[in-house]
């Protein structure tokens, strides 16, 4: 059920049929549906979409980190590479706590609020350290230096007694990233890690995952609505949509041959060098995200689409399996439609 | 942080100079003339001029000012009216009792409030959470004087644990000290501890929901280090800030509660010099418990600082 | 056909709109500690207000022939060292206290909210001064500030009333101030400024409305303080005067009864507890609906 890379190695994490909802005072929202994939050693996965189309909940969803209203099913399964799997959806503190910065580790968003005020950076890198490694504070603070110096921060014997104040945005967001692969996690998750920053600074980050991704074999789950970013550094597409996967495939056949019309809008919104769009002007995508109190067994994206006839309005379209797949009664390219919805539920 | 520290200290002496004005001018304001008051019942014109001289009663408000502004500068308040010694004396002898009843509700509000709005915040949702907040909502509404009847009709009269009256000096017993401090500690501190314990669990709340605990669960941390290590490290700073601004309500606190339980604080001497019109003492009294206010306001301020490094270490590098 | 038909958004949108948020009235009565809070406090005043027309006794003729009885069918909550009815004193005591705490409240937010404004509005040399003048006031501790007040004034209702608003000032010209600090600021005031608005429109058509959520909260803190005031004056003897009725008189009389006739110390801290606690609990709820920032914190 869960696309795979072909022929590839053990995934290192593996998501299957996952859904999050929410319950608030005005009812339950169904902020995630049915979302699954694989993700394999060394490999830079980017999940595409708006924003609130369910992307970051699903990240959180695999630390365990959604708030106590959060109701989640399916499965999350992280394999160590030493032969042992463990289920992290509904696991109890204690197993999660030994997988969180050691096995997987998270960067967020906000480099300006992520970072705790009041504590130096080298404390912050340094506590990673000493729950996973058992370091004592000496060791922890040689090898926090040496981390920050990884990250590319400039005379890092200094910085490591600095506060976040401190630190420029994209410094902070080095720290965030020093902080997260001081054990050397199988699995980094990266929530946008360059939306808060200048576009240089962008370049620098991103610079440094790929560095990591290259030296320490770190498999990356980037999540991220800058469709530049996924060219960039992207091997493997997940393109979400009102908290479903609406297509996915290797970056190079999504962006060429885009086969979900939400995924052509995308793009479409999007100026790219080389090419002119359509009436010199870039397209936007008609209508808003609906927000989902259930699971309808209809197209979410009918509303919104030109192409959308009575089937999409009747029966949920499956994501199919294979290598690139779009979940759409109606792809753009010569694909063949999926089967109905049952054999999806 | 120097500057900041520099410009809080002109601040307070402003303050200071200000309360001193008001203090002279509020006393010289009371009804009634202490000069005739202290003659007897029938005064004597001559004995009352007398009175007026040796007092300075009888020279311009901007000499008695100066006169008083400079000796209080040196710790002389002058003689008591009322019981001819002198007031620095009075005010010695007072403030032994009133510091270790403001430390003693201190420390117990500090514990209390903190730990139940900690435990209130943590466990949100749950009966420890509404119980907390109920203790809270109580504390705040509870006269401290009442309560201090009825503890003393719990705990001293119905199961005699505790004293119900009289000091003796730590330096004199240490736990018979601590038996008669007991019950008005308790009481002193019981409405600062529903403060601290409401501010405490709103700052936690916020805390708690901050990116940077989020970002200390994502690093596997033990529950205990997130909610100590970091959420209330935060919350700690807010918090410091209550505790001093209350360390000055004590002080109104102390007065009721050294009325209840017969303590010879300045709470007492306060309410006996104005009763007895009594200008030396009240002027002594209310300068020193309004110096103490703004010292303790301006070392929360240093103190503020000293935890928050985005104001000790100023700026960008 | 037709329901399956039917898209996310429509499904979704009257389920939404519906779930709106409702009034900020029904919010507030929706909360049952608010709602508790709004009854109590609602009863005491209709205790305040009909208290001479409830009560059989004078709350103040000494009755020898009945004196510290307990609670029995004909005096409710027995009666005190002369004999007089402590439910009748209760009734009026609510009167005095409700009295204190409202009118306390008025006479802060008379003086401490223009100051604030001014302040706040204004800033430079209007700020400086009044913050200096708040800043010594507040060196005052309440009790000083009211004994002081209770000794030039004379002991009396009005007085402790007097003493009580004075010693809130502070508090409400630093609400007033932070609010208009904040509000000065906002696009939709510097757009009024910008459009040429006089400084009258500005602060009494813009800051004040939008001031007013922390302003109606500070208030509803405010009561219970002045109650809890009054109470403690007229127990010191700084307050109401005997033999006119008080809860805080009441309870200065107890004192020397406590272990005889526990009713006389009971039954007032009870009322006084009553009317902090329900307007405490009023305080709360209104912030949670009114000040998105105090918000659920």
């Amino acid at each position: 059920m869960t696309p795979t890379p072909s022929g590839g190695p053990e995934p290192v994490l593996t998501v299957d049929g996952l859904t999050v909802s929410f319950r608030s005072r005005y009812g339950s929202v169904q902020a995630v549906d049915g979302i699954s994939y694989e993700l394999a050693p060394g490999e830079v996965l980017a999940v595409v979409g708006e924003s609130g189309c369910g992307k970051s909940v699903t990240s959180m969803a695999v630390l365990g980190l959604l708030p106590p209203t959060a109701h989640t099913t399916g499965s999350i399964r992280f394999a160590d590479g030493r032969g042992g799997t463990r289920e992290l959806l509904g696991a109890d503190e204690r197993t999660l706590g030994s997988v969180r910065g050691k096995e997987i580790a998270m960067i967020f968003q906000e480099p300006m609020t992520s970072l705790n005020p009041v504590l130096t950076v080298g404390r912050q890198i340094a506590e990673v350290l000493r729950r996973h490694q058992g370091l004592n504070r000496a060791q922890a603070r040689a090898r926090a230096v040496e981390l920050l110096g990884l990250v590319g921060i400039p005379a890092p014997d200094r910085r490591v007694d600095e506060y976040p104040h401190q630190l420029s945005g994209g410094m902070r967001q080095r720290v965030m990233i020093a902080i997260a692969v001081a054990c050397d996690p199988r699995v980094l998750i990266a929530d946008e890690p360059t939306t808060a920053l200048d576009v240089t600074v962008q370049a620098g980050i991103l610079d440094v995952l790929r560095n990591l991704r290259e030296q320490l074999g770190t498999a990356i789950v980037l999540i991220t609505h800058d469709l530049g970013v996924v060219a960039d550094i992207a091997d493997r597409v997940l393109v979400m949509y009102a908290g479903r996967a609406v297509e996915q495939g290797t970056v190079q056949e999504v962006f060429a041959e885009p086969r979900h019309p939400y995924t052509r809008g995308l793009l479409d919104a999007v100026l790219r060098p080389g090419t002119r769009p359509e009436g010199g002007r870039l397209r936007e995508i008609p209508g808003v995200v609906p927000r989902l109190t259930d699971s309808p067994d209809v197209c979410t994206f009918a509303p919104r689409c030109d192409r959308a006839d009575e089937r999409c309005t009747a029966l949920r379209p499956a994501l199919d399996t294979a290598a690139h797949a779009a979940a759409c009664w109606h792809p753009l390219a010569g694909a063949a439609a999926p089967a109905p919805s049952e054999a999806t539920r | 942080m120097i500057p900041y520290l520099l410009r809080r200290a002109g601040q307070s002496l402003v303050t200071l100079v200000l309360v001193s004005v008001v203090v002279f001018l509020g006393v010289r304001a009371l009804p009634g003339d202490p000069a005739l008051a202290m003659a007897g019942e029938t005064p004597d014109p001559q004995l009352v001029a007398a009175i007026r001289h040796q007092y300075g009663f009888d020279q311009s408000l901007p000499v008695q000012y100066w006169k008083f502004v400079s000796s209080a500068v040196t710790g002389n308040f002058g003689i008591s009216s009322r019981t001819g010694m002198s007031v620095t004396h009075s005010i010695l002898s007072a403030a032994p009792v009133t510091v270790e009843l403001a430390l003693l509700s201190l420390l117990l509000a500090t514990l209390i409030g903190i730990g139940a709005g900690v435990a209130a915040a943590v466990r949100r949702g749950r009966p420890t959470e509404w119980l907390a907040n109920a203790v809270a909502l109580l504390g705040l509404s509870v006269p401290s004087f009442w309560l201090g009847m009825v503890l003393v009709l719990a705990f001293a009269v119905a199961i005699p644990l505790f004293a119900a009256s009289g000091f003796v000096p730590i330096s004199a017993d240490p736990l018979d000290n601590l038996h008669r401090m007991a019950l008005p500690a308790l009481v002193l501190g019981s409405g600062m501890a529903a403060v601290v314990m409401r501010q405490t669990r709103s700052s936690m709340l916020e805390s708690l929901s901050a990116d940077y605990v989020r970002t200390a669960r994502a690093k596997g941390l033990a529950r205990r280090q997130v909610v100590y290590g970091h959420a209330l490290r935060n919350s700690l700073i807010t918090v410091t800030t209550v505790l001093g601004l209350q360390l000055g309500q004590l002080i109104s606190g102390a007065v009721v509660t050294e009325q209840i339980f017969v303590l010879p604080g300045f709470g007492k001497l306060t309410l006996d010099a104005v009763t007895n019109r009594d200008y030396a003492t009240i002027q002594g009294v209310v300068l020193c418990t309004a110096t103490a206010y703004i010292l303790v306001n301006l070392l929360v301020d240093v103190l503020y600082s000293a935890i928050d490094p985005r104001i000790r270490i100023g700026g960008a590098a | 056909m037709s329901t399956a038909t039917a898209t996310p958004a429509q499904q979704t949108a009257p389920a939404a709109a519906a779930a709106r948020r409702p009034g900020r009235l029904r919010r507030l009565i929706a909360s049952p500690l608010a709602l508790t809070g709004l009854v109590i406090a609602a009863v005491l005043v209709a205790v305040a207000l009909a208290a001479p027309l409830i009560t059989p006794y004078d709350p103040t003729l000494p009755d020898f022939d009945h004196v510290l009885s307990p609670p029995s069918l004909s005096h409710w909550l027995g009666t005190d060292d002369l004999g007089r009815d402590q439910l009748a004193r209760v009734f009026y005591g609510v009167r005095a206290s409700m009295q204190v705490g409202v009118l306390a409240v008025v006479l802060a937010f008379l003086i401490g909210v223009p100051l604030g404004l001014v302040a706040g509005y204004y800033g430079r040399f209007a700020d400086t001064v009044v913050s200096r003048l708040t800043d010594t006031m507040l060196a005052f501790p309440f009790l000083v500030l009211a004994v002081g007040l209770a000794a030039v004034l004379g002991p009396s209702l009005l007085n402790a009333t007097i003493a009580i608003g004075v010693a809130q000032i502070p508090a409400v010209v630093r609400i007033t101030r932070a609010e208009t600090l904040r509000l000065r600021h906002l696009d939709y005031v510097a757009a009024t400024i910008a459009n040429g608005g006089g400084d009258g429109t500005v602060l009494f058509r813009r800051i004040l409305p939008n001031a007013a959520p922390a302003l109606i909260v500070q208030a509803t803190v405010g009561i219970p303080g002045a109650i809890l005031g009054e109470a403690l004056l007229s127990f010191l003897g700084l307050g109401v005067q005997p033999p006119s009725p008080s809860l805080g008189v009441m309870l200065s009389s107890a004192q020397s009864f406590i272990a005889q006739a526990p009713w006389m110390a009971v039954f007032p801290g009870l009322v006084i507890v009553a009317a902090t606690l329900a307007f405490n609990l009023l305080g709360d709820g209104l912030r949670d609906v009114l000040d998105p920032r105090g918000g659920t914190a």
